[in-house]
């Protein structure tokens, strides 16, 4: 008996399970912002397929800062959006640019290259 | 919205450069405003930004965006030419030459065939390194996008041809092992060239704000200890003493300190014609000095100038979300790995129910439907299309402050129009001069403008503007005397002269019979009559009011065309308002309203389920330019800082109202055009890539098709976001 047709049903149904558990099962939690002398909570974020870390954790009621920094010319990234802040910031390639907020109440926050391609968070705790 | 304030976004230069190219001119200004932001502890509520940054960034970013279209085209023409010997094998039938000279199982088609296999694998490393790259920057993250989809597809195509080449024996039936180098090589061709397409029209969407950041000069002439040295922009401090000569353009704002000059200002005003500037008036960076030459002093740093203070609120806008993203967003977050899905299940469909030979077809199915769906296009239609409506506001003197406001002002039910200065010029101008006695109207405004000279009551500024218009050279007036309530009265050419309301001729004796008539013809009118006496004997009315603008009429007119409820409101009483409202055809007249109610009015409008836009000067409407759904200021291109409002009016004129809401619903149309358009293409092409015409057509959609519509597809996109920049606001 030929066993190429099991083999291949097999492992295309196995490759769906795994790619959907790749995309959309759960992630490893967030990086953690650091305090520095100043009282800025600040992180520093790589553009580059994504962004690294992608998941922030900060807290309530200090001021956050982010640094982001281009890594690529794939022109999706060159912005950078926070929707709930209705702010954004152009990332010209291999620029720090620095993105200051203040986090005034906890929650998940979102941030996201213009075409939402990219996806990060920020969670704000108590 | 939370913490809005407190965000803002400053550029640094990165201090360990990774990127092979420099930009050491620039170095010097950021290095400075790295500086300048470390000292900053304090969280400013706007984007700290120098006037030569928006050049520097608006010029690397072009600069970037030029190496990256013209790498981008190099890849093309590299694929593209290596596309053609790779076609010609592929499909012997098509070219009998080629058949005969590569016949069907020989060593030479074989050998060809091995070339064929490297020349696609340099076309892919070369040309398509990007989705590589991408593909596998994104599932180190985990996520997917399209670089993801193209990567695994001609890969994939690639993968199979090379195993059918090298091991046919693995297939079970030997017309499996087909060969498909054309599928890798002419797809990362056509993608590519679609991605070179895509980023020469992106940078046109943003040519608003180019030209915007091209008004701003880039030297000043700076006077210092009586000697005139020529400085860049950003290093003028508050206080310095700058020389304009004719012809030049005006580096930053500041007040005029000595000489005279016409300054074209419609780059912020709208205003066509050049206004007269004399000593202590304000003049504004980046607009043009027509005629005379004079100095002035700054007044606002180059980073806090008007025409920065436009670029950066142009800016945030263009970055801004609009609502109905949100709903694309929850498509593309799942749109990619679904793909992948889709096409696995595809295979394995066609794999094991499809026509023989199985595997063929099924690895077409895979590889065309991740070929097909194109996640650019549902990403990219807001962005394009609100960048572009945003900067054709600019353009037109309307500043709209995010897409969210651009987003509902296509909604609008009903406008509030304020009506002083708003639909009125805000200030009294003379309006009717009419004689009673022997004297002559210029005669008239004579003595009432020379007796007025020395009052401060505000109608007194409307005469003296009436004098200074008609060239009427003004007297003395000897022991004037103001009475309050009443009016003025003076001795002007040995004449005793009254000038004020009916109290003051009573007061003075003085029959005023004479007046009545006119006295309240005027008053119907909306006007303020003033009377005028000489030595005891009634000789003129005057009357001055608030006369409406040149183009309120039309502008509401316009309004009432394209469907909208028009109301005034305002604390005059309902006569003089009544009297206005006339004038603009406006029926619907609140008046007597004290300015803290109209935010109740624009409240209780909105409960009845209207949609509101209050339009108003901004400063003492601010309530109700808040409440209301949008909020417009209207100012001049000046004061953008009116914090309350969604949008800003700079030309001052009602006609931009109409525009904005023109501008509005072009863009959202553009944008709904795109969003449908982007779904009904996958919507389509996905079950088309998976065979769903395979049962009507017994053939499937070739992956070269689908490379090509997949790259025509965010090309069509990009390009309809573009044809908005052709949209101009219908004149009103």
């Amino acid at each position: 008996m030929d066993m190429t047709p099991i083999i291949v049903n097999v492992s295309g149904l196995l490759l769906i399970v795994f790619v959907a558990w790749f995309f959309w099962g759960p992630k490893k939690g967030g990086y953690k912002a650091t305090f520095t002398p100043s009282g800025y909570q600040e992180a520093e974020i790589i553009v580059k397929g994504g962004y690294t870390p992608h998941i922030v954790v900060v807290k309530k009621g200090k001021p956050v800062k982010f640094q982001f920094i281009r890594k690529e010319e794939n022109s999706c990234s060159e912005m950078v959006v926070f929707p709930e802040f209705n702010k954004s910031a152009v990332l010209p390639v291999g620029e720090k640019v620095t993105v200051e907020f203040l986090p005034k109440e906890s929650g998940e926050y979102s941030f996201q290259c213009q075409m939402g391609m990219y996806r990060g968070k920020v969670v704000v705790q108590d | 919205m939370e913490g809005d304030k407190y965000i803002s976004s400053t550029h640094n230069k990165n201090h360990h450069h990774d990127q092979h190219h420099h930009h050491d001119h620039h170095h010097a200004h950021h290095q400075e405003k790295h500086s300048c932001h470390h000292e900053s502890n304090t969280f400013s509520s706007s984007s700290i930004h120098l006037n030569t940054s928006h050049q520097t960034q608006e010029g690397e970013k072009h600069e970037n965006d030029e190496q990256l279209y013209r790498k981008l085209m190099k890849k093309w023409w590299f694929a593209g030419i290596l596309s053609v010997p790779i076609i010609l094998v592929s499909y012997p039938d098509f070219f009998p030459i080629i058949r005969n000279l590569l016949p069907m199982g020989s060593s030479q088609l074989w050998f060809s065939r091995l070339l064929m296999a490297v020349a696609a694998l340099i076309v892919m490393i070369y040309s398509g390194s990007q989705f590589f790259i991408g593909a596998w920057e994104g599932l180190k993250q985990r996520s997917a996008n399209m670089h993801t989809l193209i990567a695994i597809g001609i890969s994939a195509a690639w993968i199979y041809s090379v195993v059918a080449l090298l091991w046919p024996d693995l297939f079970p039936d030997p017309s499996m092992a087909e060969v498909y180098y054309d599928v890798s090589t002419v797809v990362t061709a056509l993608v590519v060239l679609g991605m070179a397409m895509e980023e020469k029209a992106k940078g046109k969407s943003s040519e608003a704000i180019k030209r915007l950041i091209g008004l701003q000069p880039k030297t000043a002439r700076v006077l210092k200890d009586g000697v005139e040295t020529e400085i860049p922009v950003s290093q003028i401090q508050i206080g310095d003493i700058v020389v304009v000569r004719p012809g030049e353009k005006i580096p930053v704002d500041g007040i005029i300190l000595d000489g005279s000059s016409a300054v074209d200002e419609s780059m912020l005003t709208g205003e066509s014609l050049p206004v007269q500037k004399v000593q202590g008036d304000e003049v504004f960076g980046g607009t043009m000095n027509k005629t005379g030459s004079f100095t002035f002093q700054v007044t606002k740093s180059p980073d806090d100038t008007a025409l920065s203070n436009i670029i950066n609120m142009v800016k945030q806008a263009q970055g801004s979300r609009i609502p109905v993203q949100r709903i694309v967003d929850k498509v593309s977050a799942i749109f990619t790995p679904s793909v992948i899905i889709l096409a696995i299940i595809g295979y394995l469909i066609w794999f094991n129910f499809g026509p023989s030979p199985s595997s063929m077809y099924a690895l077409i199915v895979l590889v065309t439907t991740l070929i097909i769906a194109c996640p650019c296009a549902l990403g990219m239609a807001t962005p394009m299309s609100l960048t572009t409506g945003i900067g054709k506001g600019a353009e037109n003197g309307i500043l709209i402050r995010s897409g969210e406001a651009l987003q509902i002002a296509q909604k609008l039910t009903t406008i509030v129009l304020d009506k002083t200065g708003t639909i009125t010029m805000g200030k009294p101008s003379l309006t009717d001069v009419i004689p009673v006695g022997s004297l002559k109207e210029k005669k008239l405004i004579y003595f009432a403008a020379t007796l007025e000279q020395g009052s401060e009551h505000p109608l007194a500024g409307a005469i003296l503007e009436a004098a200074k218009e008609k060239n009427i050279l003004l007297g003395k007036t000897e022991n004037f005397e103001a009475i309050p309530g009443h009016g003025v009265q003076g001795w002007i050419d040995d004449h005793h002269v009254l000038f004020g309301n009916l109290k003051l001729m009573k007061k003075g004796n003085i029959a005023t019979e004479a007046y009545i008539q006119h006295a309240e013809r005027l008053a119907d009118e909306g006007k303020t009559p003033m009377f005028l006496a000489i030595d005891g004997k009634p000789e003129g009315v005057i009357s001055v009011a608030d006369t409406v603008k040149q183009d309120s009429l039309e502008a509401i007119t316009a309004m009432k065309n394209i469907g909208l409820e028009v109301i005034m409101v305002t604390g005059d009483n309902e006569r003089t308002a009544r009297a206005i409202a006339k004038k603009v055809g406006i029926t619907n007249v609140i008046s007597d309203v004290l300015p803290q109610n109209k935010a109740e009015i624009v409240r209780k409008l909105q409960a009845a389920g209207k949609k509101v836009a209050m339009v108003g000067d901004g400063i003492n409407d601010a309530p109700a330019l808040t409440q209301a759904d949008i909020g417009m200021a209207i100012g001049t291109g000046t004061d953008v800082a009116i914090e309350a409002s969604d949008i800003t009016l700079v030309k001052g004129s009602l006609k931009s109202v109409v525009q904005a809401i023109q501008i509005s619903r072009a863009t959202m149309r553009n944008v709904y055009q795109n969003l449908i358009g982007a779904f009904i293409y996958n919507a389509l092409g996905i079950p088309i890539a998976l065979g769903a015409l395979y049962p009507l057509t017994g053939s499937l959609l070739s992956p070269l098709v689908a490379a090509a519509a997949m790259a025509f597809s965010s090309v069509t996109v990009v390009a309809n976001a573009n044809r908005l920049k052709r949209f101009k606001p219908k004149e009103v």
